[in-house]
């Protein structure tokens, strides 16, 4: 395992940043998910209502 | 319990937070740094947290937003680059001239002034616009349909015009129809990167109307376009603040996790609401928000912190009744369409 206290200061930074990186495009991918779940029954009942 | 060190009701306030960002964000193209930093700021966090954090989470939702904007054709690559270029040296330049006001000890008063009066007067210009109902407005995204038609000719605001008819080469096809010389590019880019790094805030609110106003590019556009910049400038901004451990993931993967579905929803909604009646509403939030900047600096001067509470409530209002009026509008828009199944792309 890698100890992440001991890694250098930018490597730790760019790390944090992937983190926020990878978890944008996860929850991109699984909110689309989502939307093509529920989004056109969605817009059917706002439309009826 | 607690996940990230941090209480659930906490995170739940995250995540709302960020819903309601996300929607601005995603809607605008703006909105984040100038929420964010002031709440995070007034909850108690110290300064390098709430900038560095904030950043943070502009970079994730900016990724967000762009991918969305992107699937929808708004996104123009070679005025995004274009744009950081000459952004980043106007930010550079901003920093130099902050440095010689602080050593004068005029930086603080100096900017904030500034900060007021800009964000007012673009929120003042924007609602003047749209109470004057011509259809000039700034943040009209009715422009995307006519994105490659002559039609948009008639939505390009006269500032623009007079900037495109400068031919001088190398001129520049953008999305939209737009031909532009190269220079004006830069130059427009160079201005708000100056702005920009003058008042040490991310640019969206300056950026996103200037590629309107100034450049002629349709809103839809100028939005996708702003938030792909935003992309490059929040990731350089947060890894800064990183390396000094200015980034704190408890803070940013709720908000994030709120924002990322708020932007799905306000990237969405640029397809389908009429606008016009929502520009009234974004020039008043930009009011609000000069607003609540000059309480913050009456609260900095007397020492008095209610006048913080004030603020960051005047910021948080007006971000509500912005984002729950791009909500109703969107599904006033989908109501009216009866029978599609799915709304028709206006």
């Amino acid at each position: 395992m890698i100890d992440a206290a001991s890694l250098p200061p930018a490597a730790q930074a760019a790390g944090l940043i992937g983190i926020v990186l990878l978890e944008a495009m996860v929850l991109y991918v699984a909110y689309g998910v989502l939307e093509r779940a529920v989004g056109k029954r969605l817009i059917q009942r706002l439309t009826r209502t | 319990m607690a996940v990230l060190g941090t209480s659930l009701g906490l995170l739940a306030l995250f995540v709302a937070f960020g819903l309601l960002i996300g929607v601005l964000f995603g809607f605008f193209g703006m909105g984040g740094s100038f929420l964010v930093t002031p709440a995070l700021l007034v909850m108690g966090y110290p300064s390098r947290v709430a900038v560095g954090s904030g950043l943070a989470f502009v970079f994730g939702t900016s990724v967000i937003a762009t991918l969305k904007h992107r699937d929808l054709g708004q996104v123009d690559y070679k005025l995004g680059v274009l744009m950081i270029v000459g952004t980043t040296a106007g930010i550079e330049v901003g920093k130099e001239i902050v440095l010689h006001l602080e050593e004068l000890g005029l930086a603080g008063s100096i900017i904030s002034v500034t900060y007021i009066f800009l964000l007012g007067g673009i929120g003042a210009f924007v609602t003047y616009e749209a109470m004057k109902g011509d259809g000039g407005g700034g943040v009209d995204h009715d422009a995307a349909e006519n994105a490659e038609a002559d039609a948009y000719d008639e939505d390009i605001p006269d500032i623009a015009k007079t900037i495109q008819s400068y031919r001088v080469p190398p001129m520049i096809n953008l999305r939209g129809g737009v031909t532009v010389s190269l220079w004006m590019i830069l130059g427009v880019a160079f201005a708000t990167g100056l702005l920009s790094g003058f008042m040490g805030v991310g640019g969206g609110f300056i950026r996103m109307p200037a590629l309107f106003y100034l450049i002629g590019v349709p809103v839809p556009i100028a939005v996708g376009t702003d938030l792909f910049e935003i992309v490059f400038s929040g990731g350089i901004g947060s890894f800064t603040y990183a390396l000094d451990g200015g980034v704190d993931l408890a803070i940013v993967a709720p908000l994030l996790a709120g924002s990322a579905l708020g932007a799905r929803v306000g990237s969405a909604a640029t397809s389908v609401v009429d606008e016009s009646e929502i520009k009234v509403y974004f020039g008043l939030m930009l009011l609000g928000g000069a607003l609540a900047v000059a309480v913050r600096e009456v609260g900095n001067v007397t020492g008095i912190e209610v006048f913080d509470v004030v603020s960051l409530l005047l910021i948080l209002g007006s971000a509500l009744l912005v984002s729950s009026a791009v909500v109703y509008s969107s599904v006033s828009a989908i109501r009216e369409r009866p029978g599609t199944g799915s709304p028709a792309p206006k």
